[in-house]
């Protein structure tokens, strides 16, 4: 096989295009500009951190059971870091929006950077729902049946029926935070490729 | 309810939860002082030094 | 990049200034770290609510006549769930705004009778005894003109229903085995029976709680609970949690609507909402699009606080 073969390889023009769109010092940087001086930068990390004590703490959960916890004390321990990382993780992630907004950060060919950030937002909303209504407990029960009508309303709710706990925590602990995870990726990742946006340009007044 | 492994709440919060009623607005305390916190942690984000990134110059 | 002009809310000014070092790893660390502190010191400290879920065989105990009025009105099919339409049955108007009705479109798909599969049926698995097999088999061999018309006669004393020694008391005679069938309905209701039939309707194995959730939602024990708690629709309660804990605060403009006219008045009100909430959605997350919304962040000039170290280096 000759080089010029193997370079036309689907592998070869893959792997050509990740490393030309987003080379390893991209990905893992050492240096940032000097603009990014600002405590409203650390509330992206810090919305990822949460995500990642989410899953993890979701994962304990999940090892004993949806109903370990009701009956387990280390197990509402758990479910209680659970519930504290979602409120952290929203928390952050509300911070983080502002932040961004202020900064106009989808300038400079930075748009869908926005808009998966906006669709990760969406898709976290609907998995912390979710959760609610998989506790299993009186919350589970209000939230379930009071939901349902807005659902309904969209003609959503004979497929998404939030009274089927099966469906509500197959959601819960697969899909949606599948979801979650692999938009914060590409959120992630479109960061790092096009970088932080710059500051804007502050015109002058020229006064001679 | 949470005991053998001493993860008891130092403060229990299974009372009815006090409202904060005004005009159309029905708020809980709780998520009050969740979003009082996240107003006051933008402010500060915003104003507080960031440490470490002054004074340095030089090109890459 | 020449041809067309600069637009300051679309494009980015190429950045040509120094370069700081930045340990990406560690400050990754250093934030879970932190995370993982706060959030085992608020579990330690503030744990998580755990309200227990009701039965039927509670409420059926807590409030027996709240129970009889409830289980009656799905015999006779005039409870929320009976009336409800789809995705139910096809006894509701559905929610629409102009010709949009999704609801209606997609019809019927979790199909739920309340007669049958709320009273009757659990009923008729019962053990044979003759008074409710000759009040079952009343019911099942009435025209449904007849079961109306005992409907109405239930329907006009339901508020005098009484509960005791087992019984349930209507001051009718009009009402045919109506009275016998609650009798029995909230006999095995409080035994606990009642809420293993609706599950078992399933089959052995089961995930799925539509059946016992509606019925619990028809009663008003179960919205009196969630009241006081704060959890009612219009208590902003989508965004209040059990106890003094915050709960799904950020659905506040969502539950913000079911305060106000038109939303709280509309026989449409949650398609409203939802048509209300996802425009605003669209302009959330396609701010960038938006000519004259994208701008707003450049007029507010909060950047100029973030980045003032960098047109101080500037000036």
């Amino acid at each position: 096989m000759s080089n010029a073969q193997i370079e036309r390889q689907w592998t070869s023009r893959l792997r050509h295009r990740v490393v030309e769109k987003l080379p390893p010092e991209k990905l893992l940087p050492d240096t940032q500009p000097a603009y990014v001086a600002s405590w409203i930068y650390v509330f992206g990390v810090t919305t990822m951190a949460a995500l990642g004590i989410v899953i993890l703490t979701g994962t304990i959960l999940a090892l004993d059971g949806p109903q370990w916890w009701h009956s387990s004390s280390l197990g509402h321990f758990i479910n209680s870091m659970h519930l504290w990382s979602v409120e952290i993780f929203f928390f952050a992630m509300v911070v983080h929006l502002w932040g961004k907004f202020s900064m106009a950060a989808w300038r400079g060919g930075r748009s869908m950077t926005w808009v998966t950030g906006g669709v990760t937002f969406l898709a976290s909303i609907l998995a912390g729902f979710t959760g609610y209504v998989s506790q299993t407990n009186f919350d589970s029960q209000w939230i379930s049946t009071q939901a349902k009508d807005g659902i309904n309303a969209t003609g959503g709710g004979a497929f998404f029926n939030v009274l089927n706990l099966g469906q509500m925590l197959m959601w819960h602990i697969v899909l949606l935070p599948l979801a979650a995870v692999v938009l914060t990726g590409l959120h992630v990742i479109m960061v790092r490729v096009k970088g932080v946006v710059p500051p804007f340009e502050e015109t002058t007044e020229v006064s001679a | 309810m949470a005991q053998g492994w001493g993860l008891g709440a130092l403060f229990n919060l299974d009372h009815y939860g006090h409202y904060i009623q005004w005009h159309v607005i029905q708020i809980s305390v709780a998520n009050l002082v969740v979003i009082i916190l996240m107003v006051a942690t933008f402010i500060a984000a915003l104003f507080a030094p960031f440490p470490g990134r002054r004074n340095r110059k030089g090109s890459k | 990049m020449t041809k067309k002009a600069f637009r300051p809310d679309v494009d980015a000014p190429e950045y040509k200034g120094a370069y700081v070092p930045y340990d990406i790893i560690k400050e990754g660390a250093i934030a879970v770290l932190v995370v993982l502190i706060l959030t085992a010191a608020l579990a330690l400290v503030f744990s998580s609510p755990d309200e227990k879920a009701i039965t039927i065989k509670t409420w059926s105990n807590a409030d027996t006549v709240d129970f009889a009025q409830t289980a009656g009105d799905e015999l006779t099919g005039t409870s929320a769930v009976a009336g409800y339409g789809a995705p139910y049955n096809n006894n509701g108007t559905a929610q629409h705004w102009g010709f949009l009705a999704p609801e209606h479109w997609v019809g019927v798909h979790i199909p739920i009778n309340t007669t049958n599969d709320f009273v009757i049926n659990p009923l008729s698995d019962q053990p044979a005894q003759p008074r409710l097999t000759a009040a079952l088999n009343e019911w099942k061999s009435a025209s449904s003109a007849t079961q109306s018309a005992w409907g109405a006669a239930y329907a006009k004393v339901e508020a005098k229903l009484t509960y005791s020694n087992g019984q349930v008391h209507l001051p009718t005679t009009a009402a045919g085995p109506i009275p016998v069938l609650l009798s029995y309905e909230t006999q095995m209701a409080r035994s606990g029976a009642l809420d293993q039939a609706l599950i078992a309707q399933n089959g052995f194995y089961t995930t799925n709680y539509t059946k016992p959730l509606l019925f619990i939602s028809d009663g008003t024990y179960f919205a009196g609970l969630a009241s006081k708690q704060h959890l009612a629709g219009d208590q902003w309660g989508m965004m209040n949690e059990t106890g003094q804990y915050p709960g799904q605060a950020w659905l506040w403009l969502y539950t913000f609507w079911y305060q106000i006219s038109p939303y709280n008045t509309s026989a449409s009100g949650d398609f409203l909402v939802w048509g209300t909430m996802m425009i605003l959605t669209a302009l959330l997350v396609l701010l960038p699009f938006i000519p004259g919304l994208r701008s707003v962040p450049r007029r507010l000039k909060i950047y100029r606080i973030i980045w003032r170290e960098h047109y101080a280096r500037q000036a």
